[in-house]
């Protein structure tokens, strides 16, 4: 590999390097614009509730206060569509979920909002608001919300079944179901079957920065907005949606960004703030408290799942069959739909069914969350499987050999795969120095497991400006979350024979470039780097033109090879031709604009040994070692720290986060000291295993490796928690009291 | 957060003075939960009195007599301060398991005892140590045992115009130890479940006198008078240390919440009370 490629492989400084240790770059709290004024947002007190009246007068009438709205300011337009970002979802409910009308759904939501002169009097002034509530009683979970005579969040909604619209009113607002088979058959044919039900508690992706927008109605009509998104388009085209304007009158910068995880792909601020600069007619920034991003932003779902597995005596799967109810939150549209994708996706299974139930309940609407649905589903399946292992007396590793997806495997949900890395992380995992290492001492135990994630493709643009010292500046609007900037640098540099630092990234607003999708699904360096390919290469073809003008000749009969153009034993470097653009013809721009096919997907492994405190319940990670398909890691250190991150944010999920709520709704640890995720004390290091199948539709291979890491951590962990304590642990988290009362409970 | 005026007085009789003419006063010493609190709108005042420049509590003192430690002595001077380390080593543990190192740069143990949360890591020690707190008011001064300052969550004997100025400890035992333990789900930057703060006195291989005081299972910090009794006189053994743990799991009525049920609260008090009196007999063998 290390011949087949200069820059690809290697592990540069990244671009944004500089300003990032100094504190130098610039986020959306950074903003700062001649006569800005602060936003302050006030939230509903109850889980569910009828809005009867809001009065707004003396917040208006206070000092300071330069405006306030509700939901009545938003222009009236009739329900429709709209793109996401990962999905579509009616305006109603974004619109709703931006400014309570009618009914607030949940603790937190979004009722009102004021601008003031400082964010401390907007606070104040938005206290003023009289809001006279109707407390109705509420729902919190999947399964009380689908029972007859609970609580109901939208009169309006029917359920989608299997595909069809139903007159069925509900929470329920979809259920369907993925056939591959017969499963009663398989089920005939195992001679071991294990079925047992999981859950798991809503958790919060946990970014640092919290959401924050600034925006100013300009007096030419046109609104800017500076903020902190992982896909300014959707930002962009959602504002523009919702304030019923064309897109072009939307110009949105995204700064930089403090984590988004899928959380910041929703849009819950920009368009408030926009409405209150359009009353004001100044510039209005809001950022968001930590209790509001905890209240009020989307978590993961919440979900119920079953899982049934059958299996002959030399361990060959038969048959395996899922339930799957997620908490959709406020709105329709949780990830049940992604967790069904992924709940058998790491087995070549004859026979499968799998029924999904995406479930209103009061809770904040749910957002994607890395590898979204697929974490929840992993742990049972995984979890059944390791007990299936047990059961047979076979090698838990190698249970999932003589199982795995590979080249050809059909999906419950449809897909064939093509070249997928599945069996090769499973041997890496087999051969690794940790699985074979001795594991001493009481109270400890090992645990392993898969997951996967099917990473998305979606459309990108990138423009290549060559300069005169032979660097270019590489032009795109992907937001640079995980050194992106630097991943898709290497790829053009790769292309021009370029060193990594000679290609310069800028990520720039949404009137400077071409369409680009969400910095999510694991896509970016997949394809926002297929397309920095495609520009450099466009680039490539320019300066052949140019060489072959000096050279008097056509640009058919110039070669290029690693930044070096030569045609007839005449040569120059890519700078020397750079050089002298304005005798060849004038500037170069290469530029590429893609929706590309070919997405490949990605396993990944754990392997992780724990030790439980027999008094306490208290679980320690000991060792924890993360395997993925990368395809090609095109920088291998942020391959790392993506498995690192992701394994990281799975020992959360499986240890203490959770939203721990009050029966009527409010959650009792909004803040980051009781909403527990692990800090660097309570973690070993994260050894890394890095498994390069290469994708064969893209140009260098790449997969995409945002996500697939976080699926197994939880499962790992709870096989591991069944050896050292003899539990198995089937409710998220398994905090210390969870474990200490399962074995308690141990017969 | 409303505006508020901010005052730092230079001596113990102006803060007095303030604070008799501002009944709403709120006293600030690290500050490290008063502005949380008032951020979050739980509190709120019209003047904020810092006390940080008081010389009377920013005393820390080792003498024959013991330790006065200053209300507001932040938590680092005492886990850096020597002769602490090795005459009450389990203050030097709390001070520097009370939040992260920027924390501990401004909160105090005296602000820890006044902000009366009954999960308090401090508090639990001190009753364990016999603590005696010294209280200067609009009638002069007084001094309470600090198991009998915290009289509910939020809530202390400090009376109107008010102020704790510092803390006592009575001069190391030989043949002492002291240790505090508490569970936290993290490793770090936690709240406790439950904590057991613990000091013995030894006497040839018997215990002579024992004081056991347990956190966040009670409104308040709890003294367990009657585990810390019950080893008075008996052998240092395995099944005498869990009779004591067993009294102190007696003596506690926890709350469900968010950071435990009451009945993994109560498995926690004898767990956390064996553990620690374990680490404070080994401290007072080594103390010989």
């Amino acid at each position: 590999m290390s011949s087949q490629f200069q820059v690809v492989g290697t592990r540069p400084v990244r671009h944004d390097g500089a300003d990032k240790v100094t504190g130098r770059a610039l986020y959306g709290a950074d903003i700062q614009l001649a006569g800005l004024i602060h936003g302050f947002v006030l939230r509903s007190p109850h889980a569910h509730a009828r809005i009867k009246r809001i009065d707004t007068s003396k917040a208006e009438a206070f000092p300071g206060v330069k405006a306030v709205i509700t939901a009545a300011d938003f222009p009236v337009t009739p329900d429709r569509i709209v793109d996401l970002g990962e999905g579509d979802t009616p305006l109603s409910y974004v619109r709703g979920n931006m400014l309570a009308s009618g009914k607030v759904l949940y603790k937190g939501h979004a009722v009102a909002a004021v601008a003031a002169t400082n964010v401390h009097i907007a606070e104040e002034a938005a206290s003023l608001i009289e809001v006279e509530y109707e407390p109705l009683p509420c729902v919190l979970t999947a399964p009380d919300a689908m029972k007859d005579g609970a609580p109901i969040l939208h009169d309006d909604l029917r359920m989608k079944e299997l595909g069809e619209a139903t007159d069925k009113p509900g929470n329920v607002a979809e259920h369907f179901r993925h056939v591959k088979g017969a499963v009663e058959d398989g089920f005939q044919l195992a001679d071991k079957i294990i079925e047992r039900e999981f859950s798991t508690a809503t958790v919060h992706q946990g970014y640092i920065e919290p959401h924050n927008a600034t925006a100013l109605w300009n007096n030419d009509g046109r609104v800017l907005v500076w903020c902190s998104t992982q896909g300014s388009f959707v930002v962009r085209d959602v504002t523009a949606c919702v304030l019923d304007l064309p897109v072009s009158q939307v110009k949105v910068t995204p700064m930089e960004i403090g984590g988004g995880f899928g959380g910041k792909i929703p849009v819950y601020l920009e368009p408030v703030a926009a409405l209150l600069s359009k009353k004001s007619g100044r510039p209005v920034k809001i950022v968001m408290p930590r209790q509001a991003v905890l209240e009020a932003t989307g978590p993961t779902p919440g979900s119920s799942i079953k899982v049934k597995i059958g299996a002959t005596k030399d361990g060959r799967f038969t048959a395996a069959q899922a339930t799957l109810a997620y908490e959709a939150g406020a709105y329709p549209g949780s990830m049940v739909g992604p967790g069904a994708m992924c709940v058998f996706a790491a087995y070549d299974i004859d026979h499968i069914t799998i029924d999904g139930y995406d479930v209103c309940v009061n809770k904040p609407s749910t957002a994607a969350y890395r590898a979204p649905g697929a974490s929840n589903a992993a742990f049972a399946t995984e979890s059944v499987v390791d007990e299936l292992a047990e059961t047979l007396g076979i090698d838990p590793i190698e249970l999932r050999l003589r199982n795995a997806a590979k080249e050809g495997t059909r999906r419950a949900d449809g897909p064939k795969y093509r070249k997928i890395g599945c069996v090769e992380v499973l041997e890496a995992m087999k051969n690794h120095p940790h699985y074979k290492a001795p594991l001493e001492g009481p109270n400890r135990g090992r645990g392993v497991a898969v997951g996967f994630w099917f990473n998305v493709g979606l459309p990108s643009s990138v423009n290549i400006a060559v300069n005169a010292d032979g660097t270019v500046n590489l032009v795109e609007g992907s937001t640079d979350i995980g050194g992106t900037r630097t991943s898709i640098a290497m790829q053009a540099a790769e292309v021009l024979g370029l060193p990594a630092e000679s290609v310069l990234p800028s990520v720039v607003d949404t009137d400077s470039i071409g369409f680009t999708a969400v910095t999510g699904g694991s896509r970016t360096t997949f394809a926002t780097g297929w397309a920095a390919h495609d520009a450099a290469q466009d680039v490539v073809r320019q300066i052949k033109e140019r060489a072959a003008a000096l050279w008097e000749t056509t640009a058919d009969k110039v070669k290029h090879s690693r930044g070096v153009y030569s045609c007839n034993g005449k040569s120059a470097t890519f700078a020397e031709l750079a050089a002298k653009l304005g005798e060849t013809g004038g500037p170069v721009v290469g530029r590429a604009a893609i929706n590309p096919r070919g997405v490949g997907g990605s396993f990944s492994g754990v392997i992780t040994d724990v030790e439980v405190d027999p008094d306490t319940g208290k679980t320690t990670i000991l060792r924890f070692t993360s395997f993925q398909d990368a395809g090609r890691a095109i920088h291998p250190s942020y391959v790392e720290g993506q498995m690192q991150g992701g394994s990281v944010q799975g020992i959360g999920w499986a240890l203490n986060e959770e939203y721990y709520m009050s029966a009527d709704g409010v959650m009792q640890n909004s803040s980051l000291l009781d909403y527990r995720m692990p800090t660097s004390l309570d973690l070993p290091m994260i050894d890394t295993h890095i498994v390069e199948v290469p994708n064969p539709a893209h140009p260098f291979g790449v997969r995409g490796v945002g996500e697939a890491n976080i699926v197994p951590p939880p499962a790992a962990i709870a096989n591991a928690i069944y050896r050292a304590a003899g539990v198995r642990m089937r409710r998220l988290p398994m905090n210390p009291p969870a474990v200490m009362e399962a074995v308690w409970r141990k017969p | 957060m409303k505006w508020f005026d901010y005052s730092a007085p230079s001596s113990l009789s102006e803060a007095l003075k303030l604070l008799r003419e501002n009944s709403q006063a709120l006293l600030l010493a690290g500050g490290t939960d008063l502005l949380v609190q008032m951020r979050a709108g739980r509190k709120q005042t019209d003047l904020v009195i810092d006390i940080k420049n008081i010389a009377e509590l920013n005393q820390l003192v080792l003498d024959a007599s013991g330790l006065r430690l200053g209300a507001a002595v932040p938590c680092y001077r005492i886990y850096n301060h020597r002769d602490i380390a090795r005459g009450y080593p389990a203050l030097s543990d709390v001070a520097s398991l009370i939040g992260g190192t920027q924390i501990q740069g401004r909160a105090s143990i005296g602000g820890n005892l006044c902000n009366a949360a009954p999960s308090a890591d401090a508090v639990p020690l001190l009753i364990a140590l016999g603590a005696i707190c010294r209280i200067a008011g609009p009638s002069g001064e007084r001094t309470v045992p600090v198991e009998e300052f915290c009289t509910a969550p939020g809530k202390t004997v400090l009376k109107q115009g008010e102020l704790l100025v510092s803390l006592h400890l009575p001069p190391p035992k030989p043949h002492s130890g002291a240790a505090y333990l508490r569970f936290i789900p993290r490793n770090e930057m936690d709240i406790a479940v439950a904590g057991a703060g613990v000091s013995v006195e030894l006497n040839n291989g018997n215990f002579q006198s024992v004081r056991i005081a347990l956190g966040a299972v009670a409104p308040t910090p709890l003294y367990a008078k009657q585990a810390g009794d019950s080893l008075a006189g008996k052998p240092v053994n395995d099944a005498c240390i869990q009779t004591a743990a067993e009294l102190a799991k007696a003596a506690a009525s926890p709350i469900t919440d968010m950071r435990g049920t009451a009945e993994y609260r109560r498995h926690l008090c004898a767990v956390l009370t064996a553990r620690a009196l374990k680490q404070a007999i080994q401290r007072a063998q080594e103390a010989k």
